[in-house]
């Protein structure tokens, strides 16, 4: 198999291209990334690894505004990220250019999409590492949209999603934790999926949320540590309401 | 017969243009709004070619909102004279814009700027300005009226009494005009001088 992963141009036997398949796994390495899509609002939630002391973190920003409706947050390589995300602002302001119009989250996110996809297909490329979550409201119809990308081109809409880091057990917490939110249980919701595999904390997570009227709005430290004590409150009067022990599921 | 026309006073700008959108001897429109809002603080003042002022005003507004995106914070008022003053510039010896620019603009320590762009990339950082056959009129008022730190009251006297100066030397004056401010409350539509309401049609 080892021939067969050199150049992204070449197919493995059976089916592969290993390119691809790397740059997934360097997706898995990357930080924690959750999205949840409300009835009125969607939030983007990022795992914030441990800062360097010396660093000025104002200066590392996970989670980006493509455009004033539009948001986007990733996982993987960072620097692929800079000019993935550099690429989608110019396309926002060019179709605002051409058509007089915002873009949809859908287009935006085809457009991101098509983008990685071309660089599965050319020679002597190597694919984007990197996975994204975008978010945003359509501009007229004003209907929240979550999308995820990934390196090999792929996308398609959620009501939440995780990537990253863990994203298994995220995406498992969202699945049996799922249902239609609105303003800030959105936002509890998305924070409950990065805790299962964060540590607990407000400078351990970044969190946003957009609104239709307001736009994206990065949660200070303090309102994220608000929220976190309320999910853990709520948490022990479950467990004390439960009164017993976890029941484990176990898979052969 | 198009007319632009600005001056800075004490804490804002406040940029005029005619509305009519003219094509030889037809009036499309009276009510054509030739400044642009760029960006929160800033305003763009256009008259010229109606093709190419449309073209080049929105593909600079275009980009300043990209640079915000990009960086995160907003264009000065000079980077964005200048950045507009080279789109012209690199345009000129090729396929030259035929737009003249009044942008005003008020940034945050600096205060309120003006700048006088022509469409052969002329460049002046001035305290009042005007385009077109209105200009003769204008300048000779803003030089006789204008002093340095002008209230709002006071200005937007001086602009009246430019527009009835227009209105009644100027032998195809266009009939309205639209006011923009800018101060450090951002760039808004401050008032229009309307001699000639376009009649509402109704749909039959």
């Amino acid at each position: 198999m080892a021939r067969y992963d050199r150049a992204i141009t070449v197919f493995s036997p059976d089916g592969h291209l290993f390119q691809v398949e790397y740059a997934l796994e360097a997706v898995r390495k990357g930080n924690a990334a959750v999205g949840v899509r409300g009835s009125d609002t969607v939030v983007l939630g990022v795992e914030k690894k441990s800062t360097p002391k010396l660093q000025d973190s104002r200066t590392v920003r996970k989670i980006v505004s493509l455009d004033t409706h539009i948001a986007l947050a990733c996982a993987g390589l960072k620097a692929d990220a800079r000019v993935l995300i550099n690429r989608a602002r110019i396309e926002c302001q060019s179709h605002r250019l051409t058509v007089e119009d915002p873009v949809t989250v859908e287009y935006i996110t085809r457009y991101i999409a098509g983008l990685q996809q071309k660089y599965t297909q050319s020679g002597g490329v190597r694919p984007f590492g990197l996975s994204t979550l975008i978010v945003g409201f359509d501009p007229y119809s004003e209907k929240p949209a979550l999308y995820q990308t990934d390196p090999s081109g792929t996308f398609s809409a959620w009501k939440a999603n995780a990537t990253g880091r863990n994203s298994n057990s995220m995406r498992e917490f969202l699945e049996k934790n799922y249902k239609e939110t609105s303003g800030k249980e959105t936002i509890k919701l998305a924070i409950r999926a990065l805790l299962e595999v964060v540590e607990s904390g407000g400078k351990n997570i970044e969190i946003a949320v957009m609104t239709h009227k307001d736009g994206l709005r990065q949660l200070e430290e303090a309102e994220i540590d608000e929220y976190v004590a309320e999910i853990e409150a709520e948490k022990a009067a479950a467990e004390a309401a439960k009164k017993g022990g976890f029941c484990f599921i176990i898979l052969y | 017969m198009e007319c632009v026309f600005g001056l800075v006073g004490k804490g804002f700008a406040i940029v005029a243009a005619d509305t009519s959108a003219v094509n030889s001897i037809l009036v499309h429109k009276s009510n054509e709004d030739k400044v642009m809002v760029l960006d929160s603080h800033k305003l763009l003042g256009a008259s010229g070619e109606p093709g190419d002022r449309v073209q080049f005003t929105e593909y600079i507004q275009k980009n300043v909102h990209l640079y915000q995106f990009r960086n995160g914070i907003p264009l000065t008022t000079a980077a964005t004279a200048n950045f507009t003053r080279g789109e012209l510039a690199t345009a000129l010896r090729k396929n030259p814009y035929s737009v003249n620019i009044l942008l005003a603009g008020y940034d945050k320590g600096v205060g309120p700027s003006m700048y006088y762009i022509d469409y052969i990339a002329t460049m002046h950082k001035i305290e009042k300005g005007a385009f077109g056959y209105g200009s003769y009129f204008c300048l000779s008022m803003m030089d006789r009226l204008y002093h340095p730190d002008m209230s709002i009251e006071e200005a937007i006297e001086l602009i009246d009494k430019c527009i009835i100066e227009i209105r009644t030397r100027l032998v195809v004056a266009p009939p309205n005009f639209v006011i923009k401010i800018v101060d450090q409350d951002g760039a808004r539509e401050y008032a229009w001088r309307e001699s000639i309401k376009s009649p509402d049609v109704s749909m039959a």
